[in-house]
């Protein structure tokens, strides 16, 4: 009990340490990084990928990756706004939201259980498939907003804490307390540790692998209503590469590209360093491409520290 | 003339890992000509003894001498230069290269800036004299051969370098009982020719067969060197466990109750073909076989992991799914031969291993308490020795032998009435394996509710002393199973081999 906590709370600590050193830096740099303006802005930025790193860390620790979900979030944004413009409530609209990403899930999880095919290729494919399919229904350009529509600003900004980070942080809650706590969460873990395993005890693997996917397509879902909140328009051509942005994340948060290892809080936080170094370089003037640079060797080094770490343990 | 000095000499050797002392002070010492057998616990610090003999690690303290000069080396290859060779369990060949290149890898004869190829071949030819195997051709392929035919490279290897001590990490792990022979006679000749031999095995009667001496190593101390002719099994597993094994077979009679398995004509893809078995509570029965004969497909088609193609499996009577799920449900109970690859979650933890397969018992509508869960782990942890930190502990951190009392414990754990057994006690120490057959035991002879057990098993000995009735499968046909009181050794090989058809 004690051995494992200590273990988790040292995988957490490693990327809160770096999340900590890396603001402590730019903000040596720019002392504008401690203002509460500055910190609102890194906790909104992270919303969008952080609630999907939070479906992709289930996915990931059950030992499968989802490279469509920036398509998926692209394509939610697009869907939401289009039925913004239908005048539909917010609820109905956050729910068909949630339900159609959760749809893109199915299919992803559905395509690689019934066909045994790598989730790899299957959502290399689906990636595509989805982000044209925003394009196809949208001719490309982007659905925008009424200019009447105000409801959704609060999700991701105005004044205050928006609403969209407190929700990141229930569902860091939540989902944090399903993987430890629920016969589910030890399940996704047996699945990723080893499925032979988990065949062999009883556990029903394909539903396992189904309902993760659908989980992440459905906090994809969630992200694409965040997407659509902040630009006040489903632009089908946003979120590319995000992805990447995403799996990045919750590597840096510990978990094992393998299977079997993971977690949500460390997820976020390795969504919020990604954001903290690009805030960083736009504040002090460093380049964009420099910028790239700086991002893909935190992702290096992440990978690397990740590596010595269980050579150690 | 002075007296011949022994081929090697361990004196004092020390070794510490941080704080933890790997090797306290051990001594050892081989005679020219001499096959030493070295036995102990996984742990005990066999390996981390032999990895300094090799040069792999460096002692802390201590002296070592080859026939006489001192001796420290500090790689491998300065140790085969001495005339030390290692023969490891897995093999350090390049499938890519030819027998020959192999042999001489990393000390090629060279002829200026090129190989000298007549060298070479020279040179393999001479090392491969020692054991005619057709196969092993100087310009043949290493990809190309067997298993055992590439240990016999490796033993070329070392002997081409002029080797006088070979040091054998479980050579047979992996070989078939004809390979074994072959092994066996190999190392009685080298014997002859004055080269010595350090042999580390898990099999005892390998031991008698092949060493006149033994050591036992346990916490990384020598416990002690005993004569092979006249050590017995019990004393031997006393000195490796440091307390008193009666029995390695521990054995109350069993008493034969209610049927709980009836299996008709179970067949699988291929095999097993048409297998019919009946299973009472309180029996043990055995099932003997060459690997390949379909002894693990019957059980895997029985439990549901491979597809059933026929005939049927009534539990209690009740002709149910044929799924894991399904049969850990009606009580049944599976252990995979294959630990690493099917029986456990290695970076899952010990406590979640155990109870993966009834998680419902920790926690009501579908939530968990990892502290119940870890409760009931200690429990199994300290019935079975298991040898770790805490139940929350990964269990790809312990050794083999406590794995596999991991895996067995989930099916104690999940309570099961009918355990299926493939190959429990297989590369685990000898101390690990009386633990497994002790509780074996208490399953099959509990008072309010004895469990029946099948097990696999390569290993005659363990079948003999563990159940009550042995069948044999051979070409996927299984026997019907006979007393073993009524059966030798000898009578299960014959069918095993398609020699006899049936038992007597």
């Amino acid at each position: 009990m004690t051995a494992l906590r200590l273990k988790s709370a040292l995988t957490l600590l490693g990327p809160f340490i770096a999340l900590l050193v890396v603001y402590g830096i730019f903000g040596m740099m720019n002392s504008k990084m401690f203002t509460e303006d500055v910190m609102l802005n890194i906790l909104t930025q992270t919303v969008i990928v952080g609630t999907a790193a939070i479906g992709m860390t289930l996915i990931i620790i059950a030992g499968g990756i989802d490279l469509s979900v920036g398509s998926i979030i692209a394509l939610c944004g697009v869907v939401a706004a289009t039925l913004v413009t239908w005048h539909l409530s917010a609820p109905v609209i956050f729910i068909a939201t949630i339900a159609f990403g959760a749809l893109c899930g199915l299919i992803n999880g559905g395509l690689t259980v019934g066909l045994r095919l790598l989730p790899f290729i299957i959502t290399l494919g689906t990636m595509q498939v989805f982000r044209g399919a925003g394009k196809v229904a949208t001719n490309g350009s982007p659905v925008n907003l009424p200019f009447d529509v105000t409801a959704y600003k609060p999700w991701m900004g105005g004044a205050g804490i928006p609403l969209g980070v407190w929700l990141m942080i229930v569902l860091v809650v939540l989902f944090g307390l399903l993987l430890r706590y629920t016969r589910f969460g030890r399940h996704i873990f047996a699945v990723g540790s080893n499925e032979n395993t988990a065949t062999l005890c009883g556990v029903n693997v394909g539903k396992v692998k189904l309902l993760v996917y659908t989980i992440s397509g459905a906090l994809a879902g969630l992200a694409g209503m965040m997407i659509m909140s902040k630009s006040s328009q489903g632009d089908p051509t946003t979120a590319m590469g995000m992805e990447l942005d995403i799996i990045a994340a919750v590597v840096i948060g510990g978990a094992s590209l393998s299977g079997g290892e993971g977690t949500v809080l460390g997820a976020v936080i390795g969504a919020l360093l990604m954001t903290t170094i690009r805030t960083g370089c736009v504040l002090n003037g460093i380049p964009t491409p420099w910028t790239e640079v700086i991002s893909g060797a935190i992702i290096v080094i992440a990978v690397i520290i990740d590596r010595l770490r269980h050579r150690k343990a | 003339m002075p007296p011949i000095p022994p081929r090697l000499v361990m004196r004092g050797i020390r070794k510490t890992f941080g704080s933890t002392i790997a090797l306290g002070r051990v001594d050892l010492e081989v005679l020219p000509g001499e096959v030493h057998a070295l036995v102990g616990e996984n742990g005990a610090g066999k390996s981390t003894l032999m990895k300094i003999l090799s040069g792999a690690h460096l002692p802390d303290g201590g002296e070592m001498e080859v026939d006489g000069k001192p001796y420290r080396p500090h790689n491998p290859l300065d140790a085969r230069a001495a005339g030390v060779g290692m023969i490891y369990q897995e093999l350090s060949i390049a499938p890519h290269l030819t027998v020959e290149e192999n042999i001489v890898l990393g000390m090629e004869p060279m002829k200026g800036l090129f190989v000298d190829r007549k060298a070479m071949r020279a040179r393999t030819l001479e090392a491969l004299a020692h054991f005619d195997h057709p196969d092993i051709r100087p310009e043949t392929l290493a990809g190309n051969l067997s298993v055992s035919a590439l240990q016999l490279v490796e033993i070329g290897r070392s002997l081409a370098m002029g080797c006088k001590l070979l040091v054998f990490d479980e050579p047979t792990s992996s070989l078939a009982q004809k390979d074994i022979e072959r092994l066996f006679t190999l190392i009685d000749r080298l014997k002859a020719q004055g080269i010595s031999i350090i042999y580390i095995s898990h099999f005892l009667e390998e031991v008698k067969r092949l060493a006149s001496r033994l050591t036992v190593l346990r916490d990384g101390s020598v416990i002690g060197t005993r004569d092979v002719s006249t050590v017995t099994p019990e004393e031997v597993v006393a000195l490796m466990v440091g307390r008193d094994v009666k029995d390695l077979y521990p054995r109350t009679a069993h008493q034969p109750g209610e049927k709980l398995l009836e299996i008709r004509s179970l067949s699988g893809r291929k095999k097993p073909i048409e297998v019919n078995l009946d299973l009472h509570r309180g029996e043990v029965v055995g099932i003997a076989g060459l690997v390949g004969s379909g002894r693990t497909e019957f059980l895997r088609a029985l439990f549901g992991l491979d597809p059933m193609s026929g005939g049927e499996a009534l539990v209690r009577g009740k002709n149910g799914a044929a799924n894991p799920r399904m049969r850990w449900q009606e009580g049944l109970g599976f252990l995979s031969e294959n630990r690493k690859e099917e029986g456990l979650a290695l970076n899952l933890s010990i406590a979640d291993n155990i109870t993966l397969t009834c998680l419902e018992r920790f926690g009501k509508a579908g939530t968990l308490s990892p502290r119940k869960q870890n409760a009931a782990t200690a429990v199994w942890i300290e019935r079975l020795g298991i040898k770790c930190q805490d139940p929350s502990q990964s269990v790809g951190a312990l050794s083999g032998g406590n794995q596999q009392k991991t895996a067995f414990a989930r099916l104690l754990e999940h309570d099961v009435d009918v355990l299926l057994l493939d190959e429990p006690t297989r590369g685990i120490d000898i101390a690990a394996k009386a633990r497994i057959y002790e509780a074996i035991n208490e399953v099959v002879t509990d008072s309010i509710r004895p469990r029946a057990v099948i097990i696999i098993s390569s290993y005659l000995p363990e079948l003999f002393g563990v159940c009550d009735r042995i069948a044999v499968m051979s070409l996927g046909k299984l026997t019907r199973a006979v007393p073993v009181e009524k059966l030798t050794p000898h009578d299960v090989m014959l069918v095993a081999t398609g020699k006899a058809a049936d038992l007597p």
